[in-house]
């Protein structure tokens, strides 16, 4: 009896430490970044210095911040293809503003380019809410016209770092702590995110529309004002983002960010967020962009010639997205045994 | 009088099916294709030449090669974004063979086979991971592919192909271009294809309803493989042209390629959600972009304006299909509250 008594107990035991473990996809992620973390370290003890992380982190955060927006999106089901045109868009913007009145605080500028994002992701938002057009098309769409306005803001030219204020291009090189300001701009946007997902209504809807288009309306919540909302902070991120690249390379250019679109949506997806709507985390967007943080960072290190890194990121991305559907099968199966017994 | 009965209804069958066709989005797209060409020969006295008219037409009919499959895929209610990176691929695997053999037929089948087993490889992943969605899946082979070529030839290019190989891109037979006629046979065999076969009426079967499909019997996942498959092969087609009219071989060729092929099947009436629109609208709408942007470039607007003027296309060109559908919507429901 107390031999059963001690059984169930451990039992029981075991059963909450699972619970406390995060769930097998971001398990399999961790583990893949340990292997990785390891190998590289192995190979150039420059890796796990603290001035290297630090870099790694600093270069990760804007990519985190596009990220946390671009999941918001995921999570409804949608897809924005535009992102990298609006960072070039608002860092114009921002970059052009600064140029043309240095007297001006720095501030506003930063303004400008969370209004420019803000905008151009309500208006994406309004034609996949109202317009009802799949938010593929429509970002693909409007992907080609905030390209072509950055290059009519900016007039087909440059804007350089020398055009542009000293307080500016601290934005993104100054430190507070002996912490890089990009980094903790990151971290109060995943803060802020964290709680808006996991503890306010608005984040909550978000997550209901993404599992359930169609009954999600029927309790009550306004699926056409939720996307916007979404489509407008994906915008708002981006805008900060757009501002953050600009000051951070000190340069605007009508191709900032061409592509980079694809980089934030493998982030998500490595994260675990689903493209199909509803499931995603904050803890593995984050665990997904460390990922890729950690490749940037240590390929050069491995002295991998640049032609190698687009191949061994689109490999590792492949073989990272398929080792998590295997390990969540495997589960399933564990789930559906557990049930027979 | 039996036969004149059977006639006249012949003649209003016809004349239904005219004003039905008028109604179509295949209709106002081919309006919009006329348009574009009445504006393109009142802004350039020079338009309507044969040689402007076929550099139009060579300026954009290498990619359009891919809208037929990727109309397929879309069909199928998938999407592949990898096709630009298989066209670099197998164009650089053109490039490579040729200077390796010095043979150019060689060279060519290379290209068609590495471009196939890009395909292949898309649509066997696709097959074992039916969790994933397709654009995941080839997101991944887009970046993947894309630094195949470029490990293979880094960033130097190669040309110097023989004189008859660039035939193939500039020659032309009397005073229509081969690529044209190229273009017009390869369309009518795949529209025959997709509406004469069994498997193009599986195509739009698996499109409406993958399961219910899988479960009348049709083998889905062979018909994924081999659609797939195709796509990579016509990527190989577009790589072989692209190559022949630019007369050499980079790694970064056909960036963007794959947005450019699915706004076109999107702009000819496409849906991307699977099961609806028609050979027909594609090739119109593949016209349509190609002639607006030799249009555009002849009043000198910025490459960049071009695409925006694109963007803005696209888009209006989606909500007005929207807006004629939300308008029968009303009526319907209007009906229904009258009785």
């Amino acid at each position: 009896m107390e031999i059963n008594k001690e059984r169930m107990s451990n039992q029981v035991l075991l059963n909450k430490l699972k619970d406390q473990l995060p769930n097998t996809r971001e398990l399999g992620l961790v583990v893949f970044i340990l292997i990785a973390t390891v190998f590289i370290q192995s190979q150039n003890a420059k890796f796990l210095t603290l001035e290297n992380l630090m870099d790694l982190v600093k270069n990760t955060s804007i990519l985190v911040i596009l990220a946390v927006g671009m999941m918001l999106v995921l999570l409804t089901g949608g897809i924005d293809l535009s992102v990298g045109a609006v960072v070039a868009l608002s860092g114009m913007s921002a970059a052009v503003f600064v140029r043309d009145f240095p007297k001006i605080p720095m501030i506003m500028s930063v303004f400008i380019g969370l209004l420019v994002g803000a905008v151009s992701g309500v208006l994406l938002g309004f034609f996949v809410s109202k317009g009802r057009i799949l938010p593929i098309i429509a970002s693909l769409g409007m992907m080609n016209v905030y390209r072509g306005v950055t290059y009519m803001v900016g007039d087909n030219a440059w804007v350089s770092a020398f055009q542009m204020t000293d307080s500016f291009k601290k934005l993104a090189t100054g430190s507070i702590l002996g912490i890089n300001h990009l980094i903790w701009i990151a971290a109060i946007v995943v803060a802020v995110f964290y709680y808006f997902l996991n503890f306010t209504r608005a984040g909550r809807r978000i997550y209901a529309i993404g599992s359930n288009a169609e009954a999600a309306p029927v309790t009550g919540i306004d699926k056409d004002k939720t996307l916007l909302l979404v489509y407008g902070l994906n915008g708002l991120l981006a805008g900060l983002a757009g501002v953050l690249w600009v000051s951070k390379f000190a340069s605007a250019q009508g191709d900032t960010a061409t592509g980079y679109e694809m980089n934030v949506i493998a982030a998500c997806v490595l994260g675990g967020v689903s493209v199909s709507g509803g499931v995603g985390k904050i803890s593995g967007l984050l665990t997904g962009a460390l990922l890729f943080g950690i490749l940037n960072n240590g390929l050069p290190l491995l002295n991998v010639s640049t032609f190698w890194e687009d191949a061994i990121q689109g490999l590792v991305i492949l073989i990272a997205i398929v080792l998590n559907v295997l390990m969540k099968r495997n589960a399933d199966r564990k789930v559906l045994q557990g049930r027979k017994l | 009088m039996e036969l004149k009965k059977e006639e006249n209804y012949l003649t209003k069958k016809q004349a239904g099916g005219l004003a039905k066709f008028i109604f179509t989005w295949e209709f106002i797209l081919l309006l919009i294709f006329f348009g574009i060409q009445v504006i393109n020969t009142s802004l350039s006295p020079n338009y309507l030449s044969q040689g402007s008219l076929s550099t139009a037409l060579m300026n954009f009919l290498d990619k359009s090669f891919m809208i037929f499959p990727m109309a397929m895929i879309l069909l199928l209610g998938e999407i592949d974004i990898s096709v630009g990176s298989t066209v670099a691929l197998s164009a650089v695997s053109l490039g490579m063979t040729f200077e390796a053999t010095g043979s150019m037929p060689l060279a060519i089948v290379v290209c068609l086979l590495v471009a196939t087993s890009c395909g292949v490889i898309n649509g066997i992943l696709i097959n074992l991971f039916p969790e994933l969605p397709t654009m995941i899946i080839t997101l991944s082979t887009l970046t993947f592919y894309r630094g195949i070529a470029y490990i293979l030839l880094e960033n130097q290019s190669i040309s110097g192909f023989p004189l008859w190989y660039q035939q193939l891109g500039w020659g032309s037979i009397g005073p229509v271009p081969l690529m044209l006629i190229i273009f017009l046979l390869v369309a009518g065999i795949f529209t025959c294809i997709l509406y004469k076969s069994s498997f193009g009426r599986e195509i739009y079967a698996m499109g409406n309803n993958r399961k219910a499909s899988y479960f009348s019997g049709i083998k889905t996942k062979k018909n994924l493989l081999l659609v797939y498959s195709v796509m990579g092969l016509m990527a190989g087609v577009t790589a072989l042209f692209l190559s022949s009219r630019m007369s050499s071989v980079r790694a970064d060729v056909a960036t963007g390629y794959e947005l450019e092929v699915i706004a076109m099947c999107v702009l000819g009436g496409i849906s991307t959600s699977g099961g609806k629109g028609k050979m027909l609208g594609p090739i119109i709408a593949a016209f349509i972009i190609g002639f607006l942007r030799y249009g555009l470039g002849i009043i000198n607007l910025r490459a960049q304006t071009i695409t925006m003027i694109l963007g803005v296309l696209l888009i209006v060109s989606v909500l007005i299909t929207r807006v004629d559908l939300t308008r029968v919507k009303e009526k319907m429901i209007g009906r229904g509250e009258t009785k």
